[in-house]
């Protein structure tokens, strides 16, 4: 991670001197990039009272781990991706947003019930970072999990009958929207308590580590834990932020700061809101980037991935993004101002990304437009599988309690119930 | 895997340079041991470190990890020797974040490892209540299987003697409710070693329920049990005592109380059956039932607080399966309603003790 000039001493940015600072929180010139808004502009002119604390944090130092190292900055950057990479990237946002969308509309047809949180605007931080990664690694999400699973491999057929509560879905119908899991893709699920998933990323990421010393094998797998802004309050997080630098643990806490936890702004819930800050108290880098931009979030994302890779220990990265979307189907979504979400809107990713790949010449427009139809060809395809999929059986409901079926007990009969030649008949006593 | 068809096995003399992973600990308890009878006697301690040492040798995947088990060899020396033996990346001290650190040892169980996680005592373990339920009790059911959750959270649950209201609570019934989870409670060494490695070796989560006041107590082991390979079924009770008048339930602590309980009856002439019921999840409702249509007459023994308890279950099994077979109403023992006292003795009183359940029994008769 680059650091400050001066060296074992991160200097916390100070939002007016941000732009101009060359301390961790900027990797690439801010306003070079398709048509954003620089960072501190924006959060000085939100709310001034930031700045006091700004003034108070800057006497402030935060002293950095020896782990981590200075790294020179390119100053002009050429073409970041690739035409192959363009196309890969575009597509895997294009096939989040398209997905979400007919989320929306299969849950106000009645085909899609509960809770269902969609991930509309925040496209980027899941396809920058997930696309980097093998299928040995991990990833662990929130409720908000449906793109971060689809970005990691899991057919997008399989994610709509799991929403449908079917039993061709991922989790054969039993986990819903919430709770994503995929043993093949290495998704470790899919939580609905916030900060639930990130103990749970740490402990993947110490299994990784544990491979390499007890077992002795070649392991290098990464676990990315994604979570909001709201979460970054909660004690879990710091808890782990704790042990994940102390046992050096191969793992990036991607926060998803979207600025709302449902009507929570937060600023009004924070007391410092700058959340990458948070990194160094505790001895690992902070980082800060532009979310709704996914070649910075890739950038920013391969450094921490393959500093995690070479054991140097893990790394937070908060991604200031945005849902245009309510927190959830069900929220009305009345608090927040429409002058910000207009404002964002302006910063969609995947606009963003299209005109990068055609002023750039990566590829046509034509070549977009064919992508977009497969995908929207692909979501449809998955909506008739999902609708033609079953319901689970009766039997379904007594199945899988525990791994291990004996777990059941015993029958009156004095015999393990799993022997009974009926237990998955549903005559088990439902 | 799960059932160890209990074998009579040679033990092996490991005097010294034997090739058994745990020569150490076998010199241990046979120092130990009364030199004159050829019954040994190994405390409940003692089989929790052998089982876990033996377990750990077994597979390289189980860990242990919880407060001061490694360097200072266990809160209550559970784990003595075990870092000495295995390193400190496979018993592993934590920082005091019990929602922390079990949630990394359910992440490391989700993705391979089989960890042992050590609660100080149960009543840390509330502040990890959200991961033992959500993310470990459920997610084999939530993921239809796709992820299961090998793991293991043991400690010392239940009162002790005068730590106060907040380090006495009993969590079997609270564990005891939630499915997806096998909870048991161990009384006798046997118990604690056949038990603690058939949680290991379990494909799902294991809520382990110790007794701090029985760690200490030494109890006569057979040859079977000190072989490495021994392990107990979960999901079946003990009758630790045979009888014909009257059903005594418990677990755990209470199992000690309920046997001396029963010699006083048998100076009555009532005749008391005692059943250990070892696993609070799955309860062993066939055992028990069949006791009660033997006896025709139970009483529950529990430490915990009596309302929505394990007793209140076992009832309601009772009713429910053996209604017409009961002579007299079910007779419920738990501790008083009441946060534990710490004067002791408000806390004798808070707790059941032998005269109860002896004077229960004696009300059914």
């Amino acid at each position: 991670m680059a650091c400050s000039a001066t060296a074992k001493i991160l200097q916390p940015l100070s939002i007016r001197s941000a732009e101009k600072s060359e301390s961790c929180g900027k990797m690439l010139s801010p306003s070079s990039f398709l048509g954003s808004t620089p960072l501190p502009k924006k959060l000085f002119s939100v709310n001034k009272t930031i700045s006091p604390l700004a003034r108070r944090s800057a006497t402030i130092v935060a002293v950095s781990s020896d782990v981590v190292k200075e790294k020179k900055l390119k100053s002009t950057q050429n073409l970041l991706i690739t035409k192959e990479e363009g196309l890969v990237l575009y597509e895997d946002m294009y096939l989040g947003r398209a997905f979400e969308d007919m989320c929306a509309q299969m849950y106000y047809r009645g085909k899609m019930f509960g809770f269902v949180h969609l991930y509309n605007g925040q496209e980027a931080v899941s396809t920058g970072f997930i696309k980097l990664l093998k299928k040995e690694d991990c990833v662990v999400s929130t409720y908000r999990d449906h793109v971060h699973a689809l970005s990691k491999g899991v057919p997008a057929r399989q994610v709509m009958s799991e929403l449908f509560g079917k039993t061709t879905g991922c989790c054969r119908g039993q986990g819903g929207s919430m709770h994503m899991f995929s043993k093949e893709h290495n998704v470790l699920g899919g939580f609905a308590f916030i900060g639930e998933g990130i103990p749970v990323a740490t402990g993947a990421a110490f299994t990784s580590k544990y491979k390499r010393e007890v077992f002795k094998e070649d392991c290098d797998e990464v676990t990315l834990a994604f979570f909001g802004d709201g979460t970054c309050n909660n004690g879990q997080f710091f808890e782990c932020l704790n042990m994940a630098a102390l046992w050096k643990l191969p793992i990036v806490f991607v926060v998803e700061n979207n600025l709302w936890a449902i009507g929570m702004s937060h600023l009004r819930s924070t007391s410092d809101p700058q959340i990458w800050k948070k990194g160094p108290a505790f001895g690992m880098p902070g980082v800060h980037v532009d979310g709704m931009d996914v070649l910075k979030v890739r950038e920013v994302a391969k450094e921490a991935v393959s500093r995690a890779r070479r054991g140097e220990g893990p790394t937070l990265v908060e991604c200031e993004t945005y849902r245009f979307r309510g927190h959830s189907l069900a929220d009305p979504d009345e608090l927040r101002d429409p002058a910000e979400k207009a404002h964002y809107a302006t910063r969609d990713p995947i606009t963003a990304l299209k005109k990068y790949v055609i002023e750039n010449k990566l590829a046509s427009e034509a070549e977009l437009k064919a992508i977009e139809k497969k995908i929207d060809e692909e979501i449809e395809e998955a909506v008739e599988f999902a609708d033609e999929s079953p319901v689970p059986e009766r039997s379904q409901l007594l199945e899988n309690v525990f791994a291990d079926p004996k777990g059941f007990g015993i029958g009156p009969d004095g015999k393990y119930r799993c022997e009974d030649p009926k237990f998955t008949q549903g005559t088990a006593q439902v | 895997m799960l059932i160890k068809i209990l074998r009579q096995y040679q033990v092996h003399v490991v005097a010294g340079g034997g090739g058994a992973p745990t020569s150490f600990l076998y010199k241990t308890f046979r120092n130990s041991s009364s030199s004159s009878s050829s019954v040994k006697k190994m405390t409940v301690r003692e089989a929790l470190n052998s089982a876990l040492d033996e377990e750990m040798s077994a597979d390289r995947r189980v860990l242990l990890m919880g407060e001061e088990v490694g360097e200072y060899q266990g809160a209550y020396k559970v784990s003595k020797g075990l870092l000495q033996k295995h390193g400190p990346e496979r018993v592993v001290d934590t920082p005091i974040t019990e929602a922390g650190f079990t949630g990394i040892g359910i992440g490391a169980a989700y993705y391979g490892l089989r960890p042992v996680v050590e609660f100080m005592t149960f009543n840390f373990a509330m502040q990890a209540m959200d991961h033992i339920i959500n993310s470990a009790a459920k997610t084999n059911y939530m993921s239809a299987a796709n992820i299961s959750v090998p793991i293991v959270f043991r400690g010392p649950n239940g009162a002790a003697a005068g730590v106060g209201a907040q380090h006495s609570q009993c969590y079997a019934a609270w564990y005891g409710s939630v499915p997806g989870l096998k909870v048991l409670a161990p009384y006798s060494s046997e118990d604690a070693r056949g038990l603690l490695k058939a949680a290991i070796r379990d494909p799902g989560p294991v809520v382990f329920l110790e007794n701090e006041l029985l760690y200490g107590e030494a109890f006569p082991v057979s040859d079977e049990v000190v072989d490495s390979s021994f392990c107990i079924p979960i999901g079946k009770a003990k009758i630790e005592k045979q009888g014909k008048h009257v059903t005594i339930t418990s677990f755990s602590k209470m199992v000690g109380f309920s046997l001396k309980a029963a010699e006083i009856l048998a100076e009555d002439g009532i005749d008391a059956e005692v059943i250990n019921l070892r696993s609070i999840r799955p309860l062993d409702r066939s055992t028990i039932n069949g006791s009660v249509r033997k006896t025709n007459r139970l009483v529950t023994v529990e430490e915990g607080f009596p309302q929505h308890g394990v007793g209140a279950e076992i009832c309601a099994s009772i009713v429910e399966d053996s209604f017409d077979y009961l002579d007299a109403p079910v007779e419920r023992i738990g501790g008083a309603d009441v946060p534990m006292p710490y004067a002791a003795n408000l806390e004798r009183m808070a707790l059941p003790q032998v005269e109860d359940i002896v004077r229960a029994a004696k009300r059914l008769i």
